[in-house]
């Protein structure tokens, strides 16, 4: 049950697959375009990315008093709030107000927080058929697939495999080409039915707003406002750190969010959904505050940050480990840089310890970020964790023995020596083609070079003398310079 | 102006000829250059791994080394992604650590403490070295030198003014080579994607040379095109080069 999951493995079997990253790098790098051409026509985009900062850290900083007032004001309107610790408790309660009320089939929008709690599959063992409406969330539930993006789940799938995957399923014995209009179209018309039937809409958040008990639904393709409307009982499943203190600070988020998100300058919906109206919409609406490692994560002084996220995903279209290997590789669904940091911190270190290794550090995540959260400084937090909870004794030796080296100049000039005379067996022609052990992930495809014949401390002390005494050069340099043709 | 030379555990042991060069620029521009031979590692492999008491530890002995008042004017390095860490992270991790007194000392290192380019046009206000390179050289700007030190366009800066260079455009420019350090390893197989996607756009702007301000990248960017570019039987070495800032600005006409 808790085994760790292994990004290297699964990441390089990723990679193996042409089409998916033929697929990844067509639409991560369509988006990233479209985001950054968004975000240049923003007078200010730094001013606004440190307001929504701020804003995001003052509600975490006093979540359990907007939490609060956030039940307090939704309550007043009307709505019915919860709370869950966990995914079976959030679970449990959407099970039994779909039981309540007789359904059996009910509409989603599009929900991570869902998605986290493994909704569809915990109702699914009860008896309810939960449909996906988003289009890119269907085409991952027809497929029997998981999501592998936070905002485009189906990125990993071309129109061509949506077609194919169609034909199997909602257009059978239909001619459809890959034009996406015409899939829509499929979608579309599978997707009125089952709106028109369901007893039961669920969604998720894209923020919660304490002074009016409002639950806000960002959304392109209409089928969340379809849901929040037709069912006579709407469910939302939020995230305890979705909750920010005013409409005000809502309306900040939602200038970054779009285009941070899609590129564009708003979404096509924003419903703003505020307790039940009679005679207009739901005429229940509860509201699950979910925790599900969001205290724990909380608690962590630099980790906390992790928890401003927006989900915007702008993090995962510049990442080039993610645009490579796609979102199954983390074996979460926050995957990407701010997967990376999210998952461990949420759901343990024990099984996702490797996730904050599986980023090069350059640094792209941070620099899109719309809330200005420090994803290197949080993976490198993230892996000194890992290693104080986790790390293999004989990845610690080796730590140790590099350290020792590098503790005095004599032990580090002896080591340059040793290695250097253990490296000359495996150099051809000035370089190492092939290393043994654990290093050989490094000659899998690239050769290296070895250490220098002279080090740049050997000649400081020929050239120079022993200490730090200048001077000017009295001969060329003995070894490999570069000189002008 | 008196400078100390941070030559990196990495240049000292594998890419002397950078350390050289760098000495070779500075006393051509008229400076006196030292080299604290204390110095041995900075402490980023094992923050990066996750080692962060052995990197502080490292960092404590790094800071007293180079951060000593001995009439040093500037620390310069080779490095920007070492000069980013004790400059821009270190202050950081060590007040994290509750680590005051490293914080404050890897600060007031941190205000004199510049990478090669950077010394050059920003502090020294020299965009002219007198190097002379005809070749066609692209320009891998590290994402270390971009994103955590900052040094902005000052080796663009530099190479416009070295003669007889034609600096040629690299596509996807920003694009991390991979490196990452113990992510190469462990992670080889993406960082080989990254690397492979790196070099094909290297290989693709026809330079004879590709240069960059971090001489690990250049480890990794070298090591993986003369694996895709390979010299021809007998021939000089790869098709493309990787050759580190530094040399190209020592490089002088009829050298």
């Amino acid at each position: 049950m808790s085994r760790a999951h292994d990004f290297p493995a699964a990441a390089r079997a990723a990679l193996a697959d042409a089409q998916l990253r033929a697929n990844l790098r067509g639409a991560t790098h369509t988006i990233r375009a479209r985001r950054a051409a968004a975000v240049a026509e923003l007078p200010d985009f730094e001013g606004l990315r440190e307001q929504a900062r701020r804003v995001k850290d003052d509600a975490l900083d006093h979540l359990d008093e907007l939490l609060a007032r956030f039940e307090a004001a939704a309550t007043a309107a009307g709505a019915q709030v919860h709370h869950a610790a966990d995914a079976g408790a959030a679970n449990a309660f959407v099970a039994a107000i779909a039981r309540d009320h007789g359904v059996t089939e009910l509409v989603k929008t599009k929900s991570l927080a869902t998605d986290e709690i493994g909704l569809d599959a915990a109702l699914a063992a009860t008896g309810v058929e939960a449909v996906e409406t988003d289009l890119a969330e269907l085409i991952v539930q027809l497929a029997g697939d998981t999501a592998s993006h936070i905002l485009v789940p189906a990125v990993h799938y071309s129109r061509g495999q949506v077609r194919d995957l169609f034909l199997r399923t909602i257009a059978r014995g239909r001619e459809l080409s890959d034009d996406p209009r015409e899939l829509a179209e499929v979608s579309r018309v599978y997707l009125r039915e089952r709106f028109l039937r369901a007893g039961m809409g669920v969604t998720g958040a894209n923020a919660g707003v304490a002074e009016t008990g409002t639950v806000c639904v960002v959304e392109n393709e209409g089928n969340g406002r379809m849901c929040t409307t037709l069912p006579s009982v709407l469910v939302t499943v939020m995230g305890i750190e979705k909750v920010v203190a005013t409409l005000d600070d809502l309306a900040l988020l939602l200038r970054l969010l779009p285009r941070s998100a899609t590129g564009e300058r708003m979404s096509s919906y924003v419903s703003l959904l505020t307790g039940i109206t009679p005679g207009d919409g739901p005429r229940e609406y509860h509201i699950v505050l979910l925790d599900n490692g969001r205290r724990d994560a909380l608690a962590d002084p630099v980790g906390r940050q992790a928890l401003r996220c927006i989900r915007c995903s702008a993090c995962l279209n510049v990442c080039p480990v993610y645009t490579r290997v796609g979102g199954h590789a983390y074996g979460s669904i926050y995957p990407g840089p701010i997967g990376a940091i999210l998952t461990p911190q949420l759901w343990g270190m024990e099984r996702h310890a490797e996730l904050p290794f599986a980023s090069s550090l350059c640094g792209a995540c941070a620099e899109v970020c719309p809330v200005g959260i420090d994803i290197p400084e949080v993976l490198l937090h993230l892996r000194a964790r890992a290693v104080r909870e986790q790390a293999p004794a004989a990845e610690k030796v080796v730590y140790g023995a590099a350290a020792w080296a590098f503790g005095a100049p004599r032990r580090f000039a002896a080591a340059q020596k040793a290695v250097r005379a253990a490296e000359r067996p495996l150099a051809r022609r000035g370089l190492v083609r092939r290393l043994p052990g654990p290093l050989a992930g490094w000659t899998e495809g690239r050769d290296l070079r070895p250490v220098a014949r002279e080090t740049f401390r050997e000649w400081w002390a020929r050239e120079r003398g022993s200490e730090e005494r200048p001077g000017r050069c009295r001969e060329k340099p003995p070894v490999r310079e570069e000189k002008a043709p | 102006m008196k400078i100390a030379l941070f030559i990196t555990c990495v240049a000292d042991t594998l890419f002397p000829e950078t350390g050289i060069a760098v000495v070779r620029v500075l006393e051509r521009l008229g400076h006196e250059v030292v080299f604290p031979a204390g110095q041995t590692c900075c402490g980023q492999m094992h923050v990066n791994s996750g080692y962060r008491d052995d990197a502080l530890r490292l960092a404590r002995r790094f800071v007293d080394v180079l951060g000593r008042d001995d009439g040093v004017d500037a620390v310069v390095s080779p490095s920007s992604s070492c000069v980013g860490w004790v400059r821009e992270l270190l202050p950081g991790v060590a007040r994290e650590a509750g680590d005051e007194r490293l914080a404050a000392d890897a600060e007031a290192l941190g205000g004199r403490l510049f990478e090669l380019s950077e010394l050059l046009v920003r502090r020294l206000g020299v965009e002219d070295v007198g190097a002379a390179y005809p070749r066609r050289v692209t320009l891998h700007p590290t994402c270390h030198s971009q994103r955590v030190a900052r040094i902005g366009d000052a080796p663009q800066r530099l190479l416009a003014k070295v003669k007889g260079l034609e600096l040629l455009e690299l596509p996807e420019a920003t694009e991390c080579c991979g490196f990452g350090g113990t992510f190469s390893i462990k992670n080889a197989a993406v960082s080989l994607a990254m690397l492979e996607d790196k070099c094909r756009n290297i290989l693709a702007t026809g330079a004879d040379v590709v240069t960059a301000v971090d001489p690990s990248c250049l480890l990794h960017i070298g090591g993986g095109l003369s694996r895709l570019a390979p010299a021809a039987p007998g021939g000089p070495g790869p098709a493309v080069r990787a050759v580190h800032l530094a040399q190209i600005l020592a490089a002088e006409a009829g050298a």
